[in-house]
């Protein structure tokens, strides 16, 4: 129905306007935003190729020339860091959309279902919740090998269960509703049912732990690849930056800084934008 | 009445809880005729929802239907499979709720849902729009083809009642639920809604089965009434017989406790009982001026003591 589009449409408007108008949630924005164009145009700008090493040129410090420095092979920091910046970004992007969607799919059916399957699925995910993220990460990603694809499924594996549990929270207070009863009266199916109008109340929920995750996400794929356990040397991934550096941070600060920043300022606005968005629903609701 | 559209025959519900099982219904016995408005009235908690959801079958995980027949159009209920039973949702049996505007996702536009209603039944298209529009027309709603834009919380209780209404009976149900439809509305949106429905099921010769806690409701309304007590029908006849001379000593008490000027109002004595721990023998007897030993050994069945006037209680049963 075209009115009711136009009605979402003036809502995500409206949504958006709430978001910008804290401060965090614009600076987050704009950092997002500014991560988004940089993953799409990175490459356009980088002044030189990030694999090209130039012994001659090794462990210089910011200049003109290379305005983040060089690393121990002579490589360009500041091309290394905009090509990383893709890299981190498709990771947490893929794995959010991976995680969220099982974890959205298994907790409207432990929630909506009961019974013994949500009984099962919950002590699943108590399981992964006995484990810090970090760690249960490692050791999928140490059995599978180092490669970004491994990493993703690596944190993937270890993501969805927070998803699962909260649509699963957020099902069972839409469940007892009396329009889910009122659907029922009329025919409707229980598949029709989780779609149509089961989901629509718990997208936000997921939306803002997604966001929320991107953060998080970017951080543990840089750790991983910190440890050893994630992206192969030579990609230019920023937590592999991080680790190449950490033998030169006393004398050559740059090599580690760079990546680093990078990778705090990436999470940094993920989580305001995530936080700005939280509270936008919250005032959504609570009106 | 040869054979009534829906008979419900002993049916009995327990709910399983952490106190432990709630028997709340206690071999229910009712009967819709076709084209007939049947009241089902009680206090609150005396089985008439639980009632109205177990002849649905929506009622919760927590509660086991441990015998009895719902049968309609001679066909147990109890006894289709879940997709037969969806088909009867919505197509033979709908139903309405007491806050109509909780009733309406608040995500959704009222048109959506409408359509929802036949879509569920395989109505889809402009076909399915103009069915929709044509009965928000009969429900008295204005300018249709905005409201389908609408969403539920730009509406009134009584609009959203008036929709419920429309969506309830786009396919044509022979039997309508009306689960205190009026209750959560202002008095004056009351009456009309009463009247909407009253018209729209006799054109559409639609039965209903109407619960409501309000006898004044319950009068205006219907055809026949039934009256509830701790999960049992205790009486049952023509809503003339049964407020002119009511047999049982519940339904007496009920109805000398509704407040007319000029005369002392009357409350029955004690308490309705916990479903935990019910009362042996017939359930009323703790609370029942006439009660007698037997009462409290033996359970009353619902006898005919008059041509389509049936009650449980051992006063007139002659056992």
């Amino acid at each position: 129905m075209e009115g009711a589009r136009r009605t979402s449409i003036r809502g995500s408007l409206l949504m958006a306007r709430l978001v910008l108008s804290s401060p965090t949630g614009f600076a987050g924005a704009v950092i997002v935003a500014g991560l988004l164009i940089l993953s799409l145009i990175g490459p356009v700008l980088a002044p030189y190729d990030p694999y090209k090493q130039d012994m001659s040129e090794r462990l210089m410090p910011p200049s003109w020339e290379h305005p983040f420095g060089t690393d121990q092979l002579g490589r360009d920091i500041l091309s290394r860091v905009l090509y990383g910046c893709r890299i981190s970004l498709s990771i947490a992007l893929l794995v959010v959309a991976i995680s969220a969607t099982i974890g959205l799919l298994l907790g409207l059916v432990s929630g909506y279902f009961g019974g013994l399957v949500d009984e099962a699925l919950m002590r699943v995910t108590d399981l992964f919740f006995a484990f810090p993220r970090l760690i249960l990460a490692m050791a999928v990603a140490a059995a599978l090998g180092p490669s970004i694809i491994n990493t993703m499924l690596a944190i993937a594996t270890v993501s969805w269960p927070v998803y699962a549990r909260l649509v699963r929270a957020c099902v069972l207070q839409v469940r007892n509703e009396t329009y889910i009863e009122a659907a029922r009266a009329i025919g409707a199916g229980h598949v029709r049912i989780l779609f149509r109008h089961v989901l629509p109340m718990v997208v936000h929920v997921v939306l803002v732990q997604a966001t929320l995750d991107l953060g998080s996400i970017i951080l543990l794929a840089a750790g991983l690849s910190f440890i050893g356990l994630g992206a192969p040397p030579p990609t230019p991934e920023w937590g592999l930056m991080v680790s190449e550096g950490r033998l030169y941070i006393r004398s050559q600060w740059w090599v580690s800084t760079f990546p680093g920043l990078a990778i705090m300022i990436s999470a940094l606005g993920f989580n305001m934008l995530g936080d700005a968005l939280r509270d936008a629903f919250d005032v959504r609701l609570g009106r | 009445m040869s054979s009534p559209l829906l008979e419900v025959r002993d049916l009995i519900v327990h709910f399983y809880t952490r106190e432990g099982v709630v028997k709340a219904l206690d071999g229910v016995m009712l009967s819709v005729g076709r084209g007939e408005i049947v009241s089902l009235v009680g206090e609150t908690g005396s089985g008439k929802t639980v009632t109205a959801l177990s002849i649905m079958r929506l009622l919760d995980h927590n509660a086991r239907i441990v015998r009895g027949e719902v049968l309609f159009e001679g066909r147990n209920l109890l006894q289709l499979s879940e997709e037969e039973m969806r088909r009867i949702r919505g197509r033979e049996i709908s139903m309405i709720f007491q806050e109509p505007k909780s009733a309406l996702n608040p995500v959704l536009t009222v048109g959506f849902q409408l359509r929802e209603a036949l879509e569920a039944h395989g109505e889809e298209g402009e076909a399915a729009l103009e069915k929709v529009l044509s009965m928000l027309r009969r429900v008295g709603l204005p300018d249709p083809e905005r409201l389908v834009n609408r969403y539920p919380h730009e509406l009134s209780g009584g609009m959203a009642q008036r929709v419920m209404i429309a969506m309830a009976l786009l396919m044509r149900p022979k039997l309508l639920i009306a689960d205190e439809p009026t209750s959560a509305l202002d008095v004056t949106v009351q009456a009309q809604i009463l009247e909407l429905i009253q018209s729209l099921v006799r054109e559409m010769n639609t039965s209903v089965l109407f619960i409501t806690h309000d006898l004044g409701v319950a009068a205006e309304i219907s055809d026949r009434i039934a009256v509830m007590y701790a999960g049992v029908v205790v009486e049952q006849g023509n809503v003339y017989d049964v407020f002119e001379e009511p047999l049982h000593p519940y339904t007496r008490g009920l109805l000398a406790a509704i407040p007319r000027p000029g005369r002392e109002l009357m409350a029955i004595e004690g308490e309705v009982p916990s479903l935990l721990n019910p009362p042996s023998g017939c359930r009323f007897h703790p609370r029942c001026p006439a009660v007698m030993e037997v009462c409290k050994r033996v359970k009353p069945r619902l006898v005919e003591v008059e041509p389509g006037r049936l009650v449980a209680c051992h006063l007139y049963g002659g056992e």
